[in-house]
């Protein structure tokens, strides 16, 4: 096979027989590459009772779907998911291959790019073509933004997460080809998954809050992220952070916004205490008003907002929230 | 006897890391002095390590590979209760990305000898990839459970581990031998003490190059990874600041008010 018509891969994910929206979005994206590269998108779908899901993938951009239907296949199960996806691409050689950084896509990827003996960069944010069609990974670090390339080896390999690329137009009408393939049953079972065990989530969900007031190191203490989460509880807002408060333990790794976490474009952003690290800001490039509190006046994080309010957080957050309460008060009684 | 072996990678310390630039010119990081130390999640893998030889018969040999410094980490680890150290360190396994370190320290578990479990922390403060420890049980073909929060059952040949999942976690069984990386929810880490920083004086760390690992070099380092670093491009700031000033009562005035203008409260 010429090697540029190698098509484009996306594994889909799926959880109780639902495709993630991160999966059509990943499909969305490997549709404007696999049509700079004049190919096609394939999907691969693992699970049971998911065939009624392939005619999605394709109505957002899948030309084919390979798809494995079986009871063995309702959880993640990690050696039967590798041996499938590795025999397949094998066999059909794509030139790139995409996950979603889900917890399934993140160990999956690993464990496929091995066997396959490629590269594979973690959580990008941008993936585009280079003049000689090579795949660029973009990642931030370290205040920059790296590009990776896998030159040589092939697929090229890369996990995305959610709310990087947008949802693609669904067209219904859109028609595609679905492959069924076996399960294998020579694969060693080492390793089992038991059980799926789902909490509901605590407090309002990043995704879909309108405001979201996020911590950093500089809360200091944890009675300073106290502070930071009445904040964002005034202000009826979801409350998220960087690396450095999940390294504290103030705050969960749930919670946490940016290139390894969640992707979010809420109304209004109020970080508090932070440096304004790419690796976080990433995270909520899409916010339409964002502020920041630092009491470091050279902070990079004045950079990147349009209000900057220099003070210690500790002092400044209850005088905030004081102000925001009286205003409240005010706006009802009006 | 349970034989474990605990990966662990030197990083800069994560607390100074915003001095941490990358140079346009080489495309390296400069580390501009801040200190290596252990990173953090690869504490909570010694901890693991440590907790099962409390409970019962077991050996820990610490594994790192880096620069000849990465010798300090390792010693570390022992003051804390490891056995042994190894330290896998040459000019040729430098540059290495993901798969190429995987491999490299693949072959040092190989060359180790038995073992049943490998700990590693999930990712690394510095990296910020998590693929090291899947990929090293690829190369090692046993099995690996990764964002491990809880050991529910480690006696015997099948163990029953909790792994970490959004907005809750799995439940899987494993068979030893088996690779484990861990999160910071599986335990708190201890602090050296000085009983252990004297213990660890009459403890080895054996170093390995490149002629003990007995690996061709286009196998290790950057010849053997897949990856290349391909360009580096600052990222412009979209966004200009209007600094909001006063005193403290004033900002947080003002502040109420573009909240109140932009509709948000």
């Amino acid at each position: 096979m010429d090697k540029t018509q190698a098509p484009v891969w996306v594994i889909a994910d799926q959880i109780d027989c639902r495709i993630l929206s991160v999966s059509f979005q990943l499909i969305g994206r490997a549709r404007k590459l696999a049509d700079e590269l004049e190919t096609s998108v394939e999907a691969v779908l693992l699970g049971d009772n998911v065939r009624e899901q392939t005619q999605q993938l394709v109505a957002a951009g899948a030309d084919t779907v390979y798809l494995a239907n079986s009871p063995e296949l309702y959880f993640y199960q990690p050696e039967l998911y590798t041996e499938i996806i590795v025999k397949l691409a094998q066999k059909q050689q794509p030139q790139i291959m995409m996950l979603g950084s889900t917890s399934m896509g993140r160990e999956l990827a690993p464990l496929v790019a091995a066997r396959l003996k490629t590269g594979l960069t973690a959580h990008c944010i941008d993936l585009v073509l280079d003049k000689d069609r090579i795949l660029e990974q973009k990642i931030p670090a370290y205040g920059g933004l790296l590009s990776i390339i896998c030159p040589e080896k092939r697929p090229q390999m890369a996990t995305i997460a959610s709310g990087v690329f947008p949802k693609p137009e669904m067209d219904a009408e859109r028609t595609g080809e679905v492959v069924e393939l076996e399960v294998p049953i020579d694969v060693p079972r080492r390793i089992e998954t038991l059980e799926v065990v789902r909490e509901e989530p605590k407090g309002v969900p990043l995704e879909s809050a309108p405001i979201i007031v996020a911590g950093g190191a500089g809360a200091g203490d944890p009675d300073g992220w106290q502070q930071i989460a009445d904040l964002a509880n005034t202000l009826n807002a979801a409350l998220g952070c960087t690396r450095p408060a999940v390294d504290e333990g103030w705050a969960d790794l749930e919670t946490m916004i940016g290139q390894s976490g969640k992707m979010v474009s809420p109304e209004c952003y109020i970080g508090v205490g932070l440096s304004g690290e790419l690796q976080h800001m990433v995270g909520i490039v899409g916010s339409q008003i964002m502020i920041a509190i630092n009491n470091d006046a050279k902070s990079p994080v004045f950079e990147k907002v349009d209000f900057g309010i220099v003070d210690d957080g500790r002092e400044f957050v209850p005088v905030l929230i004081e102000k925001i309460k009286k205003y409240q008060e005010k706006k009802v009684t009006c | 006897m349970l034989n474990i072996v605990v990966c662990v990678k030197a990083v800069p310390d994560p607390k100074e890391a915003c001095n941490i630039k990358i140079d346009p010119d080489t495309k390296t990081l400069m580390r501009c002095e801040v200190p290596f130390v252990v990173n953090p999640l690869d504490k909570n893998a010694m901890e693991a390590a440590l907790q099962l030889k409390e409970q019962g018969d077991a050996h820990i040999s610490v594994l790192s590979m880096g620069p000849p410094e990465a010798g300090n980490i390792v010693k570390e680890c022992l003051a804390l209760g490891a056995d042994q150290g190894f330290l896998l360190s040459d000019p040729a396994f430098g540059g290495a990305d993901a798969y190429a370190t995987a491999y490299t320290l693949a072959k040092g578990i190989e060359k180790i000898g038995s073992f049943d479990v490998v700990f590693c922390g999930m990712a690394s403060s510095d990296g910020s990839t998590e693929w090291v420890g899947p990929e090293m049980a690829t190369f090692l073909n046993i099995p690996v459970v990764t964002m491990v929060k809880e050991i529910v059952e480690s006696e015997g040949e099948f163990w029953q581990v909790k792994a970490s999942l959004e907005n809750g976690y799995r439940l899987m069984r494993v068979q030893l031998p088996a690779v484990f990386t861990v999160t910071r929810d599986l335990n708190t880490p201890r602090t050296l003490s000085f009983s252990g920083i004297i213990k660890a004086r009459k403890k080895e760390i054996s170093e390995w190059g490149i002629h003990e690992l007995g690996v061709p070099a286009e196998l290790l380092g950057v010849k053997g990874s897949p990856t290349v670093v391909s360009n580096l491009s600052t990222t412009e700031s979209k966004r200009e600041v209007e600094m909001i000033s006063g005193t403290r009562e004033e900002k947080a005035e003002q502040l109420v008010q573009k909240l109140a203008e932009a509709g948000v409260i």
